[in-house]
Order: structure tokens, then C-alpha cells, then sequence
């Protein structure tokens, strides 16, 4: 309880609010002509040229230390970045878990060789990571991995199958949940984190095609992959507590109120011209902002608990709850609204296009980084209810 | 935030304005006691500038007090009397004795109507806006009729006794403030209302074990308590302004909008987790959610304010929205 009580507002400090103009300017230049639909996959689309430009700015990495080649700043300045990222529809699949979760979990956990191998490339965009988590049998109950990685002279050797991998077919490198000892009824103890090569052989990535026709996750084999020594990240059988703190930056992020924001105001210009303009517009455009404002003050004051070094991994369950209902609730609310218009010949076919991506993608929203269901059971665990 | 302020009326309304108290008033017993020790405690010149004799707050600092009203269910417009007072002072008017209601209300057929007045039966008076001005009138000197909610009341008064009225020098916008006062009384309802129904189903055994054990009622609770912080997130935004007496009408739309939202969720899911127990007149329970439901309607309900910020954000130019947002929750520049 006491844990949510101190969510209050925050203040962006001026330093890092003062990012906000040169990249949205970037950002226009970058993306002028870009349809709204392809927009729209935002943290799904991917583009390795604009993530190694986004590094050569200086943007990627920003929150780690300037001897790793990060920006040395705080989350806020994250924050800022990553909103207007979002708000834009910009490419940003390839760096963002590298961005987002990797490479702090590297600087958190990782040994000092390590750390100068793999983060400095995370912040020039060349660097791409995936998370392994998922395995066909191991879903939300995620400590019943089964993927293994058993010592051996010359490291450890790894078996086992990861799915649901997003962006495994583009990336270099997964951190992958594994089993190291004990067997999968052990629960959290004998997990371990490694950081997979993806080019090693015995590694098969199959891209699986989701329901609005994308390829952006995967099935990843491992055959008899050898890893060396030094694939282990953090220390043997903390597994689990590493991964806890890593879904905490993953949940935390404004990344949960923005997933539909470029339909929004696809939406929002047109009911902005004459024919669009309707009572019931106003009312669903009210409607929209006053649940994302306090949103955006929760997301905020959840990131100044990352500036203060804490894990709110309870608050960040409530945040992404809520956020996903949202961005959710978007695609619907338009869809009724266009759906009940006297005037259907109007609405502009970019718009009908990009609502019938959103509404396609819409249930992963409540998905990817934990099922609804998963969330309110860590909050009922942060009331005192488990 | 001004916690030793807080503190002080959380004392104070835990000792003075028990369960008891707010059904005795209810019942028609006056409220003048209670009143005297919120008075003489000093909070209803708590937004009146230190020039004038005030403490001189922001709004900011009265936001958990006024929450607290929320949360004790207290039967008394005090947030309400605490920006009357701080207009009157502003205006360089006196101020009467007793609480204060604001009212928007209407001349027609020689008299001046205001429908539904919050906390009407336990105020001394209400400052009346028509939108052309706006004057303080005894409640006394009205007609008075029922109101839905039993504290409420719509007032009348003939048309000379408004002309005759101390008028203020400009006009406020009274409904904003009215709604600004139920959105912050709500998130403290909200929190009241969620923190007494994971107490319950703590508490309450069947079939063996707590309630609160079974993975659906965890579930209820866990929205009841995302509703229950966003709301309260709502509410502090809007009280994020440099003047108190004139607040961001967008942030106040949303704020009520979100905490009005919040109301019919929480408490349909706080019926549902007490079961029939808390359908009853004797437990405590009603005495919150009956005021979820009277404050989501009192001074506009979740649609009229949407419909303030739906226009706002579509008339606003060609922005993002996240522009907007912005504007409505960074600080508030000082004034």
C-alpha cells in the first residue's frame, strides 16, 4: 500500500525537457511522408538505419554511463526521448529492448568485460538484443522454463526452444531465461540468465506470422549450441530475481499509454475539418485525454522512482494496467465512432487502414510484458492479498 | 503537499466527524458543533491570502484536507467555504459566520434558482453565479426543495433579495470550482471506499478462508486500486495551480471526468465484494458510495467534461495530443 500512496506528481527537470524540440524535429524530418498505418507499429517497426541514427545522436543508451558510451543522464531524459518517439510512430524495434532493458541489465549485472563489450555498441544502434522468456509450455508461468544450459569445459552448452520472440529474426544477441540446475519444478531456484550469440550454429530462428499479416516474432531453436564461459550474465541462480527487475523497466515506460496514440490523431485531424466534426467526436476525444493525463503524471512519477535507483515493480503493474486498457479502449471507441457516421464515405482511407492495423494488434497490448491477469496478481501481491 | 496540515485535519475529522456524526446530520441534527471545531481549528481561512488574515496555501497544500472531506464523508462544504473565503477576501468583502455552498444558478420569473446545491442543508449561505454575477445569499432567506442527495438542496430567493445581494467584482467560474472541490473529495472517497473494502476482504471468511484469497476477488480489488491512484493522480493535478480561486478548467476536466469514471467502478465493485452487508443502512459503506454517486453528478458528470476537453483538444490547433497532456500535467507555472 505504502508503495502506491508515494506515486505523485513530478516535475520533467528543464535539462531533460529541453531534448524534446531536437528530437521532434529530427523526428519530423526523419518520418515526413510516412503513412499513418506504417507509423502506427511504432515500437514494432523496424528500421537499423534510423536506430544507428538515433545513436549517432546520442539517443540511444542515454540513461547509462558516458564510459560505456552512454548519454550519462537520468530516466527522464529517457522519458522524454522515448514519448516522443512513441508520439511520432517512429521505427524503433530494433534498439528498443537493447535500449530499454538489455543493456541496463548488463550494466546492473554484468562484469566489467562484459559491460565494455556489449553496451558501447547498444548505444551506437548496432547492437540489437531480444529477451528469451517465453517457451511453448512457459507462458505466464514463466519459472517453468525448460530451456537449459548445463556447464561444460568450454562454457555451457544450451537446449531448448524460446517463442514469441520479438525481433529475433533482426537481432544480434537474446538474453535468455534458463534453467541451470535443479529441474523445472524447482521453480525460482537454478534459473540463470546467458546472453546468446544468435549467429552460433545450432541456433534456428522461424519467424511466425501474427494476424495482421507481420513478421515480428519468432520460434528459436537452440541445437546443441555451445556457449563460452562468459555467456552467463549476473550470477548462477538468480535468474529469476534478475528478470523481476528487468520487467520492471520493461512494464514502467510510456511505452503503455502510447501504442495507439498515432491512430488517435490520425483520428483527431480529421475530426479537426468539417466533416468530421461531431458532438460525439468532442465527447470521445474528452473522453481519451482525460484517462491518458493522469496516466502520463503516474508514468512519471513511476520513473522517478527509476531516478531514485528503487524497482517499482508494483506501481509499474498498475501503470501498464491501466495504460493498456487505454490504448486498448482507443481503437474501439474510434471504430464505433467512424462505424455510426451518416457520412461513412467521408472518413479518409489512411484512417480506416491504421484503425484496422491498431485493432488487429490491439490485444498484445495486455500481452507482451505480462498478461492482464499477470499484473493484477502482483498488485493483489503489493496489497497483501498473496 | 503540506503533510503537517493534513495531518492536523486528519486528527481533527477522525475525533469530530465519526460515522455517527455524518448519519446524525443526515438525519437532520445541525451540524453548527462540527462546524465550530473545523472553524476554530482555522480551515476555512486556509486559501484566504495572509494579508487578509489568511494562512495564505496554495491548493496544492489543501489537496489532502480536502481529500480527507472525501474520506470522512464529511457532511459540510468546507473545501467549498475555503474558496468562498478566499474570493470574498480576494474581493475585499467580510465574510460570514458558517459554511459556505457555491451554486450556479438562473433568474426566471422573479426569482433566482439554484438546482441541486451541494451541501446545501449545512450551509449559512451560497455564492451565486449566473454567469453575469456573482453574489453571496443567506440560505435562510431561500425557499428551499429536496434535492436527490439528502444533503443537497435547490434554493430559491426573490429577485430583489439577489439585486440586494454583496456582489463580488468579477464573476468566477463556480461551476469549475464546484467541480474542482467533487473531484478531489472523490479521489479521497475512492481511496476510503478501496482501502475499507480490502480491509473487508481481509476480514471476511467463507468457504475457509478469506475472500481476499480467492484470485477473483484480488482481481476486483486490483482495478478498484488503479482507479482508486489514477483518480487521485486527477485530483492533485488539478489542484496544481498557481491560484486557487481560478484553477486549469482543462485539468479540472479531466479530473472530474476521470474521478467521475472511477466512482461508478468502485463502487459497483465495493457493493459486490461486501455482498449484502453493505447494503445496509448500518454499515458504514453506504455513507461513501451513496456520495460516489451524488458527487459524479454534483457540478457535471463525466460527459459534460469530456465535452470541455473533447472541444479543447480538437479546436486546439493541429497538435499532438500529447501536447495537450503536457500542458495539463507539467507543473503549473508559478504565479
Amino acid at each position: 500500500m505504502n508503495a502506491l500512496q508515494s506515486l505523485s506528481l513530478t516535475a520533467l527537470p528543464p535539462e531533460d525537457e529541453a531534448l524534446r524540440t531536437e528530437v521532434r524535429a529530427f523526428l519530423a524530418e526523419r518520418l515526413r511522408g510516412v503513412p499513418a498505418h506504417v507509423r502506427a507499429r511504432s515500437w514494432n517497426g523496424f528500421d537499423a538505419g534510423f536506430s544507428r541514427a538515433l545513436g549517432a545522436q546520442g539517443w540511444l543508451g542515454i540513461t547509462l554511463p558516458t564510459e560505456y558510451g552512454g548519454g550519462g543522464r537520468s530516466p527522464f531524459a529517457r522519458y522524454v526521448l522515448v514519448e516522443e518517439f512513441l508520439n511520432a510512430g517512429a521505427p524503433v524495434a530494433g534498439h528498443w529492448i537493447a535500449d530499454r532493458q538489455s543493456a541496463p541489465l548488463i550494466l546492473k549485472y554484468g562484469t566489467e568485460a562484459q559491460k565494455r563489450f556489449y553496451i558501447p555498441p547498444i548505444c551506437r544502434g548496432e547492437s540489437f538484443f531480444c529477451i528469451g522468456m517465453s517457451e511453448p509450455n512457459s507462458g505466464s508461468d514463466l519459472a517453468s522454463v525448460r530451456t537449459r544450459a548445463v556447464r561444460n569445459e568450454a562454457g555451457w552448452l544450451l537446449n531448448g526452444q524460446k517463442i514469441w520472440t520479438t525481433n529475433a529474426h533482426n537481432c544480434h544477441y537474446m538474453i535468455a531465461l534458463v534453467r541451470t540446475s535443479g529441474e523445472p519444478g524447482d521453480r525460482h531456484a537454478g534459473l540463470s540468465q546467458v546472453i546468446v550469440d544468435l549467429k552460433l550454429p545450432g541456433i534456428t530462428v522461424r519467424p511466425i506470422t501474427d494476424l495482421s499479416g507481420d513478421q515480428h516474432f519468432n520460434e528459436v531453436f537452440f541445437d546443441n549450441v555451445q556457449l563460452a564461459p562468459d555467456a552467463l550474465i549476473g550470477a548462477e541462480g538468480q535468474g529469476w530475481a534478475q528478470v523481476t527487475a528487468e520487467l520492471a523497466f520493461e512494464r514502467s515506460g510510456p511505452e503503455r499509454l502510447y501504442s495507439s496514440i498515432v491512430l488517435f490523431d490520425e483520428w483527431l485531424a480529421w475530426v479537426r475539418t468539417p466533416p468530421g466534426r461531431t458532438p460525439d467526436a468532442l465527447r470521445l476525444a474528452g473522453k481519451v485525454a482525460a484517462r491518458l493525463a493522469p496516466l502520463r503524471a503516474m508514468c512519471i512519477a513511476v520513473t522517478e522512482k527509476l531516478v531514485q535507483g528503487q524497482s517499482p515493480v508494483v506501481e509499474a503493474a498498475l501503470v501498464k494496467d491501466l495504460g493498456t486498457g487505454v490504448e486498448q479502449a482507443i481503437p474501439a471507441l474510434i471504430a464505433d465512432d467512424l462505424a455510426s457516421r451518416a457520412n461513412p464515405e467521408d472518413v479518409p482511407a489512411e484512417l480506416l487502414h491504421t484503425l484496422a492495423y491498431v485493432t488487429q494488434v490491439a490485444p498484445s497490448f495486455s500481452l507482451r510484458g505480462g498478461t492482464r491477469d499477470i499484473l493484477r496478481g502482483m498488485i493483489a501481491r503489493g496489497l497483501g492479498l498473496r | 503537499m503540506d503533510p503537517m496540515f493534513t495531518d492536523a485535519a486528519a486528527a481533527l475529522l477522525a475525533d469530530c466527524c465519526p460515522p455517527a456524526t455524518v448519519r446524525a446530520i443526515e438525519a437532520g441534527t445541525p451540524a453548527t458543533a462540527l462546524w465550530q471545531a473545523l472553524a476554530d481549528a482555522g480551515f476555512a481561512d486556509a486559501l484566504v491570502p495572509e494579508a487578509r488574515g489568511g494562512a495564505g496555501l496554495p491548493l496544492a497544500d489543501v489537496f489532502g484536507v480536502w481529500a480527507l472531506c472525501g474520506q470522512h464523508a464529511l457532511p459540510l462544504p468546507l473545501a467549498e467555504t475555503m474558496l468562498a473565503r478566499a474570493l470574498l477576501a480576494e474581493a475585499g468583502l467580510d465574510a460570514p459566520d458558517g459554511a459556505i455552498a457555491l451554486a450556479t444558478g438562473r433568474l426566471a420569473g422573479g426569482r433566482l434558482r439554484a438546482h441541486a446545491v451541494p451541501s446545501a442543508r449545512t450551509a449559512a449561505a451560497v455564492l451565486v453565479s449566473d454567469g453575469l454575477a456573482c453574489r453571496l445569499l443567506a440560505t435562510g432567506d431561500a425557499s428551499t426543495e429536496r434535492a436527490p442527495f439528502v444533503l443537497d438542496a435547490t434554493l430559491s430567493w426573490p429577485a430583489a433579495a439577489w439585486d440586494a445581494a454583496p456582489a463580488l467584482p468579477q464573476v468566477p467560474e463556480l461551476r469549475t470550482l464546484q467541480a474542482l472541490v467533487m473531484s478531489v473529495q472523490l479521489a479521497g472517497a475512492l481511496m476510503a471506499t478501496f482501502e475499507r473494502t480490502l480491509q473487508y476482504a481481509n476480514e471476511r471468511q467463507q468457504f475457509g478462508k478469506p475472500i481476499g484469497k480467492f484470485q477473483a476477488i484480488q482481481h476486483q480489488l486490483s482495478v478498484m486500486a488503479e482507479e482508486a491512484f489514477a483518480s487521485r493522480m486527477a485530483a492533485q493535478l488539478a489542484c496544481d495551480t498557481p491560484c486557487a480561486t481560478a484553477p486549469d478548467r482543462l485539468r479540472v476536466a479531466a479530473a472530474k471526468a476521470r474521478t467521475g469514471e472511477a466512482a461508478l467502478t468502485v463502487a459497483e465493485l465495493a457493493h459486490s465484494i461486501h455482498g449484502a452487508i453493505g447494503f445496509t443502512a448500518e454499515f458504514d459503506l453506504q455513507l461513501l458510495t451513496r456520495r460516489l454517486h451524488a458527487w459524479r453528478q454534483a457540478a457535471g458528470s463525466e460527459s459534460a467534461w469530456q465535452d470541455v476537453l473533447g472541444a479543447a483538444l480538437v479546436d486546439g490547433g493541429h497538435g499532438l495530443t500529447v501536447d495537450l497532456l503536457r500542458q495539463m500535467t507539467d507543473p503549473a507555472p508559478a504565479a
